[in-house]
């Protein structure tokens, strides 16, 4: 059986009393960035990348999936007691989690969220062991038109996910593409769009992006509204465990999100957000037994599988990431990042190459997610306290952290003016209603598109037929008209609407 | 004609100009054709890509009815300004600012200024207040980023070092 020799390799890499600790600190901090209002796992991650640079490489992916799973627990903790999710994942889980904290009951929801995801991701390690070889070996089939195909598959499902207008997503897109055109051509060695300055030939550093546009641009935006407008409620937590009835309407829906949360988890761009909806809609769907709350309402189940379905996505996103070296996500797209900066280029190779690494990794999850269960559901009335910080202690430390995380990833202080500016470009984008986050993937995703291309046509002679030709790139392309065409059909598109109108 | 959607109007707007920017700077490099990609290639078809989407937003901004019109709303400013100008003030600190011969004054200097820019982006300001979250926040970087992380920042201004 090589899935369980490939998983004990894992557990023994991972099972170092070392790589424990990073696991465990990279979940606290996590938790406790994460459950900040208005702070994602991609701020999250984005602020606590630097944290991981002296660390060997194991060490450090391993911290940072703790820190993935420690935010987007905490972004739930918050949905739940406070109204605001802290993600888009958690937008669903805010409408019966906090209708669950109101009448008293934010034990059981917290309770629901942590088991149901820890269930989820159980799951979801399974799944990804047993895939990644499989797949690792359809991505060595891959050629450069492939490639180009399946980036354009996930930037499309980037852009059925954003919330909004679909062109203007299809515009940040593009937008984010030619941002990363910004630097030294590798074919040429031409300075593109630097404008003399040397330390633009390098191009845009991500982390600037990602913290200007996403750290800055929130927190100015925050500031604008007035003081009630954001007003914190904290409830009284009584009662930690769900009653036996709770548990009988929970099993099932935490299953069927686990299915559903899986599935969608490897679609390049499915992700977690898409598959906490299509379980949302799911339970909603499937009959309320007798003497069950209605949906909307503090039904237990509309905590359960949409946090269920979210972690299994989370889970599950990490195929194409470490099988083909595609970032599905904006998160992914930072974990990319993460391990060029330790010299790891993700894809096929990574397993055979790296299987320590691999395994170690796939290993450190489940870890991470057992970390998750031991550290939030004991300590949940500390969450609740530390949601209590007032706004105007938080953001001057908000700030000063994101301005150390960029100081400290090339020590140089051109990084800190280039925030500046983004912070405001980013502040704009809030103000004109275009979300960034297909940014930040397009950023990422335009130089490997324009090396594929160019190697696609330059292997074609110059025709572009070879994207359609070749059966595996087609059906990729497909794939993405299909999607596209999905949410354009009218039916879905006032669902989708309606879904994200809580944005 | 009138706009029924100003966000859409100006963000299609955008687009347009930074499309056309990209696209006639792209136009500087050799662009090839498509068998031999030159350097000015992908970002001339993004570019002319994002400013066609840009049209098409914009257009539909004035074309399609919404229900309040969709407006942008007042700039703030003061949240803006000050949260960007701390940030700066954080750079030029770690980094001084040879250029007007200021020496570097290090991370602590740093975050006090920081921590007092930034505090005036909110709506109200505390000395005391701000004072005592200075120093913990201050203490606390010392502590994780220096002695924990071992992260290579001057800490204290580069004249009392020397």
């Amino acid at each position: 059986m090589d899935l369980f020799n490939n998983l004990a390799l894992g557990f023994g890499v991972a099972f170092t009393l070392q790589n424990l600790m990073y696991a465990f600190v990279g979940c606290l901090l996590g938790t406790l960035i994460g459950v900040l209002p208005g702070i994602g796992p991609l701020a999250t991650i984005a602020m606590l990348l630097p944290a991981t640079y002296a660390l060997p490489p194991v060490a450090a992916l391993i911290m940072l999936a703790g820190i993935y799973y420690g935010a987007q627990y905490g972004g739930s903790t918050t949905a739940i007691l406070v109204n605001l999710p802290g993600e888009s994942s958690s937008v669903v889980t805010v409408i019966d989690g906090y209708q669950m904290a109101r009448q008293g009951r934010a034990g059981p929801a917290l309770a629901a969220a942590g088991l149901g995801s820890f269930f989820a991701g159980c799951v979801g390690t399974l799944i990804l062991a047993a895939f990644a070889a499989p797949l690792t070996e359809l991505a060595f089939k891959f050629g450069p038109a492939e490639y180009f195909s399946l980036m354009i598959l996930g930037l499309i499902g980037a852009v059925v996910l954003a919330s909004g207008s679909l062109l203007k997503a299809v515009a940040m897109i593009v937008l984010g593409l030619l941002m990363g055109m910004v630097g030294t051509d590798v074919n040429s060695g031409v300075a593109r769009f630097s404008f003399d300055v040397a330390e633009l030939t390098d191009g845009i550093g991500f982390i600037v992006i990602a913290m200007g546009v996403f750290g800055y641009g929130e927190i100015i935006s925050n500031l604008s509204k007035h003081e009630s407008e954001r007003e914190v409620f904290t409830a009284s937590v009584s009662g930690l465990l769900p009653t036996k009835e709770d548990f009988k309407n929970m099993i099932p829906a935490v299953l069927r999100g686990t299915a559903l949360g899986s599935i969608l988890g490897i679609l390049p761009g499915g992700g977690a957000v898409m598959a906490a909806f299509a379980a949302y809609t799911l339970e909603k769907k499937t009959k309320l037994r007798p003497g069950e709350m209605p949906f909307g309402k503090g039904n237990i189940r509309g905590v359960a599988a949409p946090e269920a379905a979210n972690n299994a996505g989370a889970q599950t996103s990490f195929i194409p990431l470490l099988t083909l070296g595609i970032p599905p996500n904006a998160v992914m797209a930072l974990m990319v990042g993460a391990m060029t900066i330790h010299n790891i280029q993700p894809g096929p190779q990574v397993m055979t190459s790296n299987p320590e690494l691999f395994w170690g990794l796939i290993a450190s999850m489940w870890i991470g997610n057992l970390m998750l269960v031991i550290l939030n559901l004991p300590l949940i009335g500390i969450w609740i306290k530390l949601l209590s910080v007032p706004y105007r202690w938080l953001f001057p430390s908000i700030v000063l952290f994101c301005a150390i995380g960029v100081y400290s990833t090339n020590n140089t202080t051109f990084d800190i003016w280039m925030v500046g500016i983004f912070g405001f470009i980013g502040y704009i984008f809030i103000k004109l209603g275009a979300e960034p986050a297909p940014l930040l993937l397009g950023f990422i995703l335009g130089p490997m598109m324009e090396e594929y291309l160019r190697r696609a046509l330059l292997l074609s002679r110059g025709d572009w037929s070879v994207f359609v030709t070749r059966p595996l790139s087609a059906s990729l392309l497909a794939a993405a008209a299909i999607l596209l065409a999905v949410v354009l059909m009218p039916s879905v598109k006032a669902k989708r609407e309606e879904a994200f109108v809580e944005d | 004609m009138n706009i029924k959607s100003q966000k859409d109007f100006f963000s299609g707007l955008m687009f347009m100009v930074v499309g056309v920017a990209f696209a006639w700077g792209a136009s500087g490099y050799t662009i090839g054709n498509g068998a031999r990609m030159g350097p000015g290639y992908f970002p001339l078809v993004l570019g002319v890509l994002l400013a066609v989407l840009g049209a098409v937003i914009t257009f539909k901004s004035m074309v399609v009815e919404t229900v309040d019109g969709d407006k942008v709303g007042a700039f703030a400013w003061k949240p803006l300004i000050f949260i960007i100008a701390a940030n700066l003030v954080f750079g030029a600190s770690l980094g001084g600012l040879p250029s007007i011969g200021l020496p570097p004054l290090g991370l602590i200097v740093g975050i006090f200024a920081l921590t007092f820019i930034a505090s005036n982006a909110g709506e109200e300001f505390n000395f005391k207040e701000v004072t005592i979250l200075a120093c913990i926040l201050a203490v606390m970087s010392y502590a994780a980023f220096i002695l924990l992380l071992k992260l290579q920042f001057p800490v204290w201004p580069a004249f009392i070092k020397a």
